[in-house]
């Protein structure tokens, strides 16, 4: 190790995520009965013994095909799931920002730019002063106070996007956010991780845009069922992602 | 090349495992410092309850009341008038039952939903999962202030009149929330282990609703039986909840005192080892 390095922020040690779901069709039939109790469960390994550290400044792309368990990784790291083995460490409470992440889809804007910053730990003081920033960010003024499931999904990722940016964070975790917001969003967007990283933050992002990759990250992780096939500089490692498929 | 030791670089940089479940006082002051998002989600929730029903607010009341009415109905005529208690009206004693215990059903059943039916607020924002349940409950409290206005009323307009006694009703109503926040604590963590438990909820309720004597008076009912099964009835706290309510609010029912003690009791009891057992699998949810 050299020092040169950052100080390291997140560490992964050895991470294992099991899923147990519920399986229908052939598989469930065959072994069907009432009496055992493991009725149609199967188990589905996302992720299979993957080992990293993140340090200081870092802005690390994630990426690979659909299904790998890149958002599982995203979401053991900022502790939503509990890993089968090994552990996650951080220096600070990693803050997950997905699609998925929806909110309360009958409350307005306005309301669950409250729930979502008193949820992330704000008081409503400290909502109130930064509502207007945003909002402003999200772009939203107009549609602020319709509720959530009338907006687009452009609009509500805008929206939680500028939620959880809204509170410094030092490990921000952004899972394909980014690809559903419109061009000039995007471009806010990159900025403000870019900013953030120079803040000695650590952002990880996954997406499917590798350009979007290219022009935020400074390192690059790929995932391949469940495992951790490359790790370096973006470049090198694009091209050999890219070269895969 | 030899393995990286991740532990111990983690260690050196003072990193601390995520996810980790905090000590119960941290997390009872986590829970407290974030206490605003508890209170906001109910208020929200029942807000857009209100504004989504034509009668709006009206239906936290008329639901509880159009129970009332029909089971007064259904079983004013079918049991007999032996089964009702002496010297006290009938519509008022079906009502305060009712009405009260829709308070503990729906607790109860809310906060089974609590953990389950959130699921992708719990997978996408971390915070205490206690907050969760405990805005359901806040909810229950809120929607009980409407009920119980309508309650009075209707106590009143049977002509039942308003004493002193009356002001005991909120530290009864405190010791009940005290109840059903346990309850629902316990409910929300076993619904995620096991799911099907959803589908046993309105049972467990049902037999509830029965052994707590809502439209007849457990003391008659039972008062031909062996002596323990009364014993035994009364001990169920819902039910003394709800005849400590009626001995408050109307005449002719009287709540012993140690009726009292086993509401305290259960309270205290239900509260601590629901927080307990809820806290203990603090990693877990969101996992499945």
């Amino acid at each position: 190790m050299t020092d040169d390095l950052g100080k390291p922020t997140v560490v992964v040690d050895n991470l294992h995520i099991k899923y147990k779901t519920f399986t229908s069709g052939k598989t469930a039939a065959q072994n069907r009965s009432l009496l055992t109790r493991q009725r149609g469960i199967k188990v589905v390994h996302a992720l299979k013994g993957v080992s990293f550290v993140a340090r200081e400044g870092e802005s690390i792309g994630v990426i690979g095909h659909n299904g790998s368990g890149k958002s599982t990784l995203m979401r053991s790291i900022s502790g939503l799931i509990a890993p089968a083995e090994g552990r996650v460490f951080a220096s600070s409470r990693p803050a997950l920002l997905g699609v998925n992440a929806a909110l309360i889809p009958r409350l307005s804007g306005e309301k669950n730019v409250l729930l979502g910053g008193l949820a992330l730990g704000m008081t409503p003081a400290e909502i109130n002063d930064k509502f207007d920033e945003i909002v402003g960010f999200a772009d939203l003024e107009e549609f602020i106070d319709l509720p959530m499931k009338n907006y687009s999904s452009g609009m509500s990722s805008r929206l939680r996007f500028s939620i959880a940016m809204s509170r410094d964070h030092q490990i921000l975790l952004v899972d394909e956010a980014l690809a559903v917001g419109d061009k000039e969003f995007r471009a806010k967007s990159e900025a403000r991780i870019r900013a953030m990283r120079e803040e000695a933050g650590t952002v990880f992002l996954v997406s499917h845009s590798m350009k979007s990759i290219l022009d935020t990250c400074n390192r690059v992780i790929w995932i391949d069922h469940g495992e951790l096939k490359m790790d370096g500089d973006p470049r090198e490692v694009v091209a050999a992602y890219t070269e895969s498929k | 090349m030899t393995p990286t030791d991740y532990e111990a670089i983690a260690r050196d940089a003072g990193l601390e495992r995520v996810g980790a479940r905090p000590p119960l006082g941290a997390y009872l002051a986590e829970m407290w410092q974030r206490r605003a998002f508890a209170t906001s989600l109910a208020m929200f929730r029942l807000q857009a309850q209100v504004s989504e029903n034509r009668l709006g607010l009206a239906w936290i009341v008329l639901r509880p009341l159009l129970n009332a009415a029909l089971y007064g109905t259904i079983f004013g005529i079918i049991l007999p008038r032996d089964t009702r208690p002496d010297g006290v009206a009938f519509v008022p004693f079906v009502v305060v039952g009712v009405f009260i215990f829709e308070f503990f059903s729906k607790s109860f059943a809310e906060g089974a939903r609590s953990i389950v039916g959130n699921a992708s607020l719990v997978r996408s924002l971390a915070f205490p999962r206690m907050l969760l349940p405990v805005s359901h409950i806040v909810q229950q409290v809120l929607e009980l202030i409407p009920m119980m206005l309508i309650l009075a009323i209707i106590v009143i307009g049977f002509g039942q009149p308003i004493t002193w006694w009356w002001l005991l009703i909120i530290p009864a109503l405190i010791l009940m929330t005290m109840f059903n926040l346990g309850i629902a604590l316990l409910a929300a963590r076993l619904t995620v282990h096991v799911r099907d438990l959803t589908q046993v909820i309105p049972l467990v309720t049902r037999l509830f609703f029965y052994a707590s004597g809502i439209f007849y008076s457990l003391e008659e009912v039972l008062a031909d039986q062996a002596d323990w099964m009364l014993k035994a009835a009364q001990l169920n706290p819902v039910h003394d909840y709800i005849t400590i309510v009626r001995d408050l609010m109307l005449e002719g029912i009287n709540a012993p005192g140690w009726m009292w003690m086993v509401a305290t009791g259960a309270a205290v009891a239900t509260m601590v080892v629901g927080i307990v057992f809820f806290w203990l699998a603090e990693e877990r949810y969101g996992h499945d």
